[in-house]
């Protein structure tokens, strides 16, 4: 069990800001992100596309942001518990307790719930026999690519990882490349490249076309396509790969008795502490009335649940507002003097 | 106002009144209408809006532009009139739309 002042849940601009908030007011923190790195919907969803409403900042891509808020928290050495679930919360007396899907526990006065719109999975095929062979034969992500050696493999998908994959594995198995339209989005490199491949006959490509019906009983054995003009054709395969981005779920979070608004967190606007105490919300996941679901709304609502985290992990102190311009105490903090 | 039909799978519809300059989406979240996720806020980044578009309306509406078929490329079952419904700005062109939700958004 690790204990700590305050259990951040999600990665993203706003637990990271979270980090800074407490780190500055001498609260430690760590931080749980089902993702494999810091950054959210920053990185998941936009990292190359700029964003132009963060104060100060004309402009920045979602990646540059993560890496500032990065440097930012740098002097708190927060630990970050990445590819983590949180599955249960549970209190203990005046503290909480926090289990995740691999098995760690944490406690803790203090959660702030930061998760965005929930955690990232894996968009799956429509089809609803695909879920009897999926992790045997269908999969949405390349985790060994030594297991997709000497396979006939189907690929779906028309961006970069459907074409990278295809790439890669097609140095050592049979590969269909199956997109839905016959434009590719991928960088111009990887495209001529695939376009090279077909031509050598080393890879099949076809659109526009999706898919119809997997065939086989414990195994796949072949897959039908249907084209556009309702034509259909069925091609050997063995394996499946699935590339239609991520979905975000709000999974477990909806289980931890807290006042629900559809999909999001109800908070208060003072502090954003949910109906639980000492559970807050903050960023995309949480509503109040005006809520604006834009990063700096984010940055203000962990700065106020903050000072409220600092009430409860230090009951016998007295909470004074400081500016970072002039307090030697988080400068200390902050490791410059 | 503008008069939207929201459409969903199974034939069931409803058609509401949306303020000109709201998206398709957001008038259906306004309205409790099911059937559109919206995950992203209207962001063009999470195809949970999706929506079809009827023939003669797909035709007569500006057409999508790359990022959002991109993006359409990951929503569930799309097709030929398929369109993010954040992409969709309400206006007195639009009067008599009707959209169809697909039988789920992700």
């Amino acid at each position: 069990m690790i204990k700590t002042d305050v259990i951040i849940i999600g990665a993203g601009p706003v637990g990271l800001f979270a980090v800074h908030q407490l780190g500055i007011k001498g609260l430690d923190s760590i931080v749980i992100d089902n993702l494999d790195k810091a950054g959210g919907q920053c990185i998941e969803l936009y990292p190359d596309k700029p964003i132009y409403d963060i104060p100060a900042v004309p402009e920045c891509t979602g990646e540059e942001l993560t890496n500032s808020l990065l440097k930012q928290i740098k002097p708190f050495n927060t630990k970050f518990f990445y590819n983590e679930r949180v599955d249960e919360v549970n209190q203990d007396k005046d503290v909480w307790i926090v289990k995740t899907n691999n098995k760690n526990s944490f406690s803790a006065p203090n959660i702030i719930i930061a998760g965005g719109v929930g955690s990232f999975e894996p968009r799956k095929l429509a089809l609803k026999d695909a879920e009897k062979f999926e992790g045997k034969s269908i999969f949405y992500a390349v985790k060994d690519k030594n297991f997709f050696k000497n396979k006939n493999i189907a690929i779906f998908g028309g961006g970069d990882s459907a074409l990278d994959w295809t790439l890669e594995l097609s140095k050592f198995s049979k590969i269909n490349l199956i997109h839905r339209r016959n434009e590719f989005r991928g960088a111009p490199h990887t495209l001529s490249e695939i376009k090279k491949l077909e031509k050598d006959g080393k890879i099949s490509i076809k659109t526009p076309c999706q898919l119809e019906s997997i065939e086989g009983d414990e195994n796949i054995k072949s897959i039908t396509i249907k084209y556009d003009d309702g034509k259909t054709e069925k091609i050997k395969a063995d394996t499946i790969l699935s590339f239609f981005g991520l979905i975000m779920k709000l999974g477990p979070i909806a289980e931890w008795g807290l006042n629900m608004n559809k999909k999001t967190i109800a908070v208060n606007s003072e502090n954003f502490e949910t109906n639980k105490k000492g559970i807050f919300a903050a960023g995309d996941i949480c509503s109040y009335p005006g809520k604006l679901k834009l990063i700096l709304s984010g940055f203000h609502e962990v700065a106020l649940a903050s000072v409220e985290c600092f009430k409860r992990a230090r009951p016998n102190e007295k909470y004074r507002f400081e500016f970072t311009t002039s307090s030697k105490n988080i400068q200390e903090r902050l490791g410059k003097k | 106002m503008t008069k939207i039909t929201y459409k969903d799978f199974q034939g069931n519809s409803k058609t509401i009144e949306v303020e000109n300059g709201l998206s398709v989406m957001e008038g259906a979240i306004q309205n409790d209408i099911p059937g559109i996720d919206a995950d992203c806020g209207g962001s063009m980044a999470c195809a949970t809006c999706h929506v079809y578009v009827e023939e003669k309306w797909f035709n007569k509406i500006t057409k999508a532009e790359d990022a959002e078929v991109d993006m359409i490329d990951m929503a569930h079952e799309p097709k030929k009139n398929s369109r993010l419904s954040c992409q969709l700005i309400v206006s007195d062109a639009l009067d008599g739309l009707v959209v169809t939700t697909p039988e789920k958004q992700s």
